[in-house]
């Protein structure tokens, strides 16, 4: 038979990136770093038990009493667990993830919407990013962003972005015919159109794109601390290690307490815009 | 001149319309042509015009053409072929810019599932028009409210459309069309979405609200009924054609060809088919100048037994019998006004034939049909409005009924 060399291939593609674009990983490394850096001074900076009252203010006024009394007990059991400061560290880098996953695939899926063609090729380069195991992804991360937080949180974001991308593309093309000919029939040009009455229309179902997208960012956590992310994912990975049942237990509880957070106020969100 | 001048009209949907062109020139069918070449024929050579002010309606069954034809008016659809004058401007030719500044100020359009924004309230769904034309929040805000109430819904400016029934959101859908004073009004099958009741009730509505704000009204439908109730005049369409434009009563009267024969024919002429239609000419005197003498030779001269009395200004002032008539000749009197019998029944050239019955039934003498002058026009007899019901009545059972109201 024969041999296809798609490894040596592939090897030789990521070689060649990092000797020629070094500069520009730096930037972005750079960037990123700085942005999460930002936000974990924040979510750090106030006392543990005043942030436990505002995240639980918010999650009580976003989706109702329940969630709110949840958050509270939940946040309590994690900072009673000495968990507070990977919550937190997690917390920036899923809003740092999720940020820059919105920030490229709300546009990208927005002009997919508009073009087939764009639509044709985006489809199968999401299903390689969301099928593609994600520790096969970690390795060029690595050699382009160095190991830390940064390589965690392009692995989370690629891995984290092709619902915001389908779902935006699919909530605008959902949008009713009748009232895009309405939006035409008064004399809407196309930023008008776009802004005024596709992405206001198509909002339940991209804000429903986003909570998938912050949920599979969540997913990632345990893996990104392979390489140095920090966060919730170390305790974990540091009780796989070294069998330390105790400890990755209480990391596991407070990435399910986090993200039951997350998931109820994003999903109430989403059902207030309707 | 005309609202809206539609001339040599072609709409070829698919790829390379030019190819099938030629074929329709040279009168090969829809199917042949779907055949040959995969396009689908929207609109073959329509032609016809829009008065200004007037209601004109685009009946015909589904995939004839009618929403394809009003969707060109404004170029939601583009035209493959032909000019569409709104005014004297042809909307097939001008500029981007020009388009959206004509749709935003010239015409606007209702849709028949409404075509309602979800995310925004009723008065900002009014607004939207004003909105994007970049009038100020205060100007346009007075406006639509405005326009909400001409439809009758104050109070509901700040609610969501899906707080509305059907025929409030089609209400806002036509608040909205009226809130940026446009000439043109498109309506695409505005009230088949709604329920038989209020469809009715929104129709006497537009009627009412047409004789308050006189807009070029251009009505598509596939009901027949709803067309003779609203429409000033009636284009009727088949496969991309223009069969017929007319009034209601042409159409209904002197039928174009065999498919419009079909579709009207169990209408309820009685209602549509007016006095005007089946008066004939009335034997007349004048008075003073006509004495008893010329009426009774006028009479026996048609071979009636009574005849219609007008004074100088043809003013409709009663009837004569032959035997009154005699009578004062055999007494040499000479003035008629004795005998006149001033108490007759009286009814518009407009009234339809299922009011002019009762009277008929009622009175001694045909029925005087007189003109807002109250000229004399001419008469109907019992006779002759019981044969037209009765024509309606043997078309109805003699032939095979089709349903009037065709399903999309």
């Amino acid at each position: 038979m024969f041999d296809i060399p798609v490894g040596d291939f592939f090897e030789f593609l990521i070689n060649w990136l990092t000797e020629n674009l070094g500069g520009f990983f730096d930037l972005i490394t750079v960037t990123v770093k700085t942005f999460l850096v930002g936000i974990e001074n924040v979510l750090l900076f106030p006392h543990p038990i005043l942030m436990i009252i505002l995240l639980s203010a918010l999650a009580w006024y976003v989706s109702g009493k329940g969630v709110g009394i949840f958050t509270v007990i939940g946040l309590f059991v994690v900072e009673g667990m000495d968990m507070w400061e990977g919550t937190m560290e997690t917390l920036a880098l899923i809003i740092t993830a999720v940020f820059i996953a919105l920030l490229v695939g709300i546009p990208l899926g927005i002009w997919a919407s508009k073009n087939s063609t764009v639509e044709k090729i985006t489809r199968p380069v999401l299903d390689f990013m969301q099928t593609m195991p994600a520790f096969v992804y970690l390795i060029p991360a690595v050699l382009f962003f160095g190991l830390g937080e940064v390589p965690g949180i392009i692995a989370t974001l690629i891995f984290a972005m092709p619902p915001a991308v389908r779902l935006t593309n699919l909530g605008i093309r959902q949008v009713p015919e009748e009232i895009r000919e309405a939006a035409l029939a008064f004399g809407s040009d196309s930023r008008q159109m776009l802004f005024k009455v596709e992405l206001p229309v198509a909002l339940p179902t991209i804000l429903a794109g986003v909570n998938q997208t912050i949920m599979l960012a969540l997913s990632m956590v345990v893996i990104a601390a392979l390489i140095g992310a920090g966060g919730l994912g170390q305790p974990v990975v540091t009780g796989l290690q070294q069998l330390d049942i105790g400890l990755g237990f209480e990391g596991g509880l407070a990435i399910v307490i986090l993200a039951v957070f997350l998931d109820r106020v994003t999903q109430s969100l989403g059902e207030r815009s309707q | 001149m005309a609202a809206i001048t539609v001339q040599n009209l072609y709409k070829i949907f698919g790829k390379n319309p030019e190819n099938a062109l030629p074929l329709i020139e040279a009168g090969k069918s829809k199917e042949e042509i779907l055949d040959q070449t995969g396009n689908t024929i929207g609109i073959n050579n329509a032609s016809f015009e829009v008065k200004e002010k007037e209601m004109f309606v685009i009946m015909g069954l589904s995939g004839s053409g009618k929403s394809t034809v009003l969707r060109c008016l404004n170029r939601l659809i583009e035209p493959t072929k032909g000019t569409i004058k709104i005014g004297d401007e042809d909307i097939t030719n001008v500029s981007k810019d020009r388009l959206l500044d004509m749709r935003r100020n010239k015409m606007s359009m209702v849709f028949q599932n409404f075509g309602l924004f979800p995310h925004r309230t009723v008065a900002d769904n009014v607004e939207y028009g004003l909105e994007i034309s970049g009038i100020d929040k205060e100007n346009r805000r007075a406006k639509a409210y405005g326009a909400l109430q001409k439809v009758g819904l104050k109070g509901y400016e700040q609610q969501k459309p899906s707080e509305l029934s059907g025929g409030m959101q089609q209400r806002v859908g036509l608040a909205r069309a009226l809130a940026n004073d446009p000439e043109i009004l498109l309506m695409d099958e505005a009230f088949s979405a709604l329920d038989p009741l209020i469809r009715a009730d929104m129709q006497d509505e537009l009627l009412e609200l047409q004789a308050e704000v006189h807009k070029t009204v251009v009505f598509i439908t596939h009901d027949l009924d709803e067309a003779l109730k609203i429409g000033d005049r009636i284009a009727i369409m088949k496969d991309g054609y223009v069969v017929q434009v007319g009034t209601p009563e042409e159409i209904l009267t002197n039928p174009a060809d065999d498919y419009v024969k079909a579709f009207v024919q169990n209408v309820d002429r009685t209602k549509v088919i007016t006095a005007q239609a089946i008066m004939r000419k009335a034997p007349s005197i004048q008075i003073p100048k006509d004495g008893p003498s010329v009426a009774i030779r006028k009479m026996e001269k048609v071979g009636v037994s009574t005849t219609y009395v007008v004074d100088e200004q043809r003013k409709l002032k009663g009837v004569v019998t032959i035997d009154d008539a005699i009578r004062l000749k055999d007494q040499h009197h000479k003035n008629l006004e004795s005998i006149l019998i001033s108490d007759i029944a009286v009814a518009s050239p407009q009234t339809p034939i299922n009011q002019l019955l009762p009277k008929a039934i009622e009175s001694k003498y045909p029925i005087a049909i007189t003109d807002a002058d109250q000229n004399l026009k001419g008469i109907v007899d019992r006779a002759t409005i019981l044969a037209e019901l009765n024509e309606n009545g043997n078309e109805a059972v003699n032939e095979k009924a089709e349903p009037k109201t065709l399903t999309k």
